[in-house]
């Protein structure tokens, strides 16, 4: 039945696409926005549950269990849950969103906090360092290019759920896809998807860039 | 902080011991030892004699389990750790250098820990680069980029950088290769000569510890202190079995190499001028028992040659003589005026300063040396 109503319509309608430039623009924006609260969120609170796991290394097993639990609902049946709840708002969609970050950014941040050579921190607590100054000035700097490995991969695995929270009307360029699926228009289909994976294309390639520019002595090290 | 007129070291160890925890035996038993101010201690022995652990005792990266420690002047275990710390030079075998920070910033970092001014702390590390020896090309690279030896320059500069009485070392040259590691031991003896801190310096390599100590600690496992003294001593009497086992069999040589030539009187040596007689040139080899005579003017010597040829020419050349082929200088040590007098057939090392003959050098005055 789906097969015939595609049939001998064509993959892309570029008029469609023409007539819709303003609501595609709208929802690429919207995607940005569900996107950067729900990393800007959930990377907050992963520093926060990471500074916690790092000064007492006991809470680190139960985190990554309550967030590990999280991390495997299904995003599907984790909307449905909420919208009893918090109803079909950008809350629900977000606290789906930023549940999935949590366990990708607290083990790159605690894996890279980790990481840091124990004769640098040594030689800095050995010269005055205080716990504090460690950790903001030695430890995070020297972390970031794991940290910035985790946002990255946080970042796309949010982009692509985004087009999920679709269902419950908070779903950017997933609206597109929602709405093609239902009315066999496969141009809605593929914009929506297309717009989607362009995004997260192009922040991943902004945080390679941003790591690039934050961390000069990893370079600096390879020309050597 | 208490200020404590009991005497004038600068470091001092009262009754310091160190258990670790689930550690039956101590890791440092009951140490008491004290550092006069410009002196380098170096504390040496097997690996769990305690000797890091000792150090870090100092600067309190590792808590005492009980006893007191004074440094400069100061009860260090009623002093803020991070106060202390930025007093104290710290030098580690990983030299511990920040790799996201560049040279200029990694030696500035007690400084700007301790609230220099910008200009200040410009001023100290660019004086501090020249001061061990680095390019000040290098001043805005990165650790990665520089070679071991290098790093290792930087590391000593950045202890230095606060201008702390105290300088701590462990195993600071534990991890380059054996050459560079000799002109890192020369060039603190260098700087040490010009900055005179007082340096407790951890080493397992007993001839490092002899180079570069004014007074060698040797532990024993468990943090036992089996001698103290300076090199000289201790090479001269170990205290004990261990303390000679430690030491090693060649202890006569490790005392030659303590040992300048311009310390010992020299001998004239059995030298001629040119046209000396056969008979003559017999009866001043014999006052040394040798088959040779060297052939010179005072203050020169040209080179020497046998008795049997002396007579087969009928009298004492001045030229074709045979060569002194290692000339050793006042500044070189016993040790290596022996290898030079086993190394040639006349036996002897000759001493020169310059083009100038000073004299000579024979096993028996040498070996007279460390037996008298």
């Amino acid at each position: 039945m789906i097969l015939a109503q595609l049939e001998g319509q064509p993959l892309v309608r570029w008029d469609w696409v023409a007539d819709h430039l303003d609501d595609i623009w709208a929802a690429t924006k919207e995607h940005l926005v569900l996107t950067g609260i729900a990393l800007g969120v959930g990377l907050i609170l992963s520093v926060a549950l990471s500074l916690l796991a790092i000064r007492y290394r006991k809470t680190y097993t139960p985190i990554t269990w309550i967030t590990g639990i999280l991390y495997t609902i299904p995003s599907l049946a984790l909307f449905s849950i909420l919208v009893p709840i918090t109803g079909l708002s950008v809350l629900t969609a977000e606290i789906g969103l930023v549940g999935y970050t949590l366990l990708i950014l607290i083990r790159n941040i605690v894996a890279g906090i980790d990481g840091v050579d124990p004769a640098i921190k040594e030689a800095a607590i050995g010269m005055g360092y205080t716990r504090l100054r460690l950790l903001i000035q030695i430890e995070v700097p020297l972390a970031l290019p794991v940290i910035i490995a985790g946002i990255r991969i946080a970042s796309v695995t949010t982009i692509g759920l985004v087009t999920v929270a679709a269902l419950i009307g908070k779903g950017g360029l997933g609206f597109f896809i929602l709405q093609g699926l239902r009315r066999f228009f496969t141009t809605e289909i593929v914009v929506g998807a297309v717009m989607s994976v362009a995004l997260a294309v192009a922040i991943d390639l902004l945080l390679v860039l941003a790591q690039h520019a934050l961390t000069p002595w990893v370079r600096a090290k390879a020309t050597v | 902080m208490t200020e404590i007129p009991i005497n004038d070291a600068m470091i001092r160890l009262e009754h310091v011991s160190k258990t670790f925890p689930g550690s039956g035996t101590p890791a440092v038993g009951d140490l008491s030892l004290e550092v006069p101010e410009g002196e380098i201690l170096v504390l040496v022995g097997p690996s769990g004699c305690g000797k890091t652990t000792t150090l870090k005792m100092i600067n309190r990266i590792i808590e005492p389990s009980s006893g007191v420690i004074w440094v400069a002047g100061v009860n260090a275990i009623e002093t803020q750790p991070h106060e202390l710390r930025r007093q104290i030079g710290y030098v580690i075998q990983q030299t511990g250098l920040f790799p996201h920070r560049t040279i200029a910033q990694n030696i500035g970092t007690v400084p700007r820990l301790l609230g220099w001014d910008r200009p200040r702390i410009a001023a100290r590390v660019e004086e501090l680069i020249d001061l061990v020896g680095l390019d000040a090309d290098m001043a805005n690279r990165y650790p990665g980029e520089l070679s071991g030896g290098q790093q290792q320059r930087v590391g000593v500069a950045r202890a230095l950088a606060a201008d702390p009485p105290v300088l701590l070392m462990d195993e600071p040259f534990g991890a380059v290769d054996p050459i560079v590691r000799m002109r890192l031991q020369a060039e603190l003896l260098d700087l040490q000569a010009r900055v005179r801190k007082t340096i407790v310096f951890v080493t397992h390599d007993i001839d490092e510890a002899i180079q570069l100590g004014d007074r060698v600690a040797i532990l024993n496992v468990g943090g036992v202190l089996e001698q103290i003294g300076s090199p000289e001593d201790i090479l001269r009497e170990p205290a004990n079995d261990f303390v000679a086992e430690f030491l090693g069999t060649d202890r006569g040589l490790k005392r030659l190499s303590l040992i300048k030539i311009h310390t010992v009187d020299l001998d004239p040596g059995p030298v001629v001028v040119p046209g000396t007689s056969p008979q003559e040139a017999r009866s001043v080899a014999a006052r040394y028992d040798v088959d040779w005579v060297g052939v010179g003017t005072p203050g020169t010597l040209a080179g020497w040659l046998y008795l049997t040829e002396v007579e087969h020419l009928g009298q004492v050349p001045e030229h074709d003589l045979r060569p002194f082929i290692s000339r050793l200088t006042t500044s070189a040590t016993l040790k290596e005026a022996l290898d030079a007098i086993v190394s040639t057939r006349a036996k002897v090392a000759a001493v020169f300063d310059g083009d100038r003959y000073l004299g000579m050098l024979t096993a028996e005055r040498i070996s007279a040396e460390i037996t008298q």
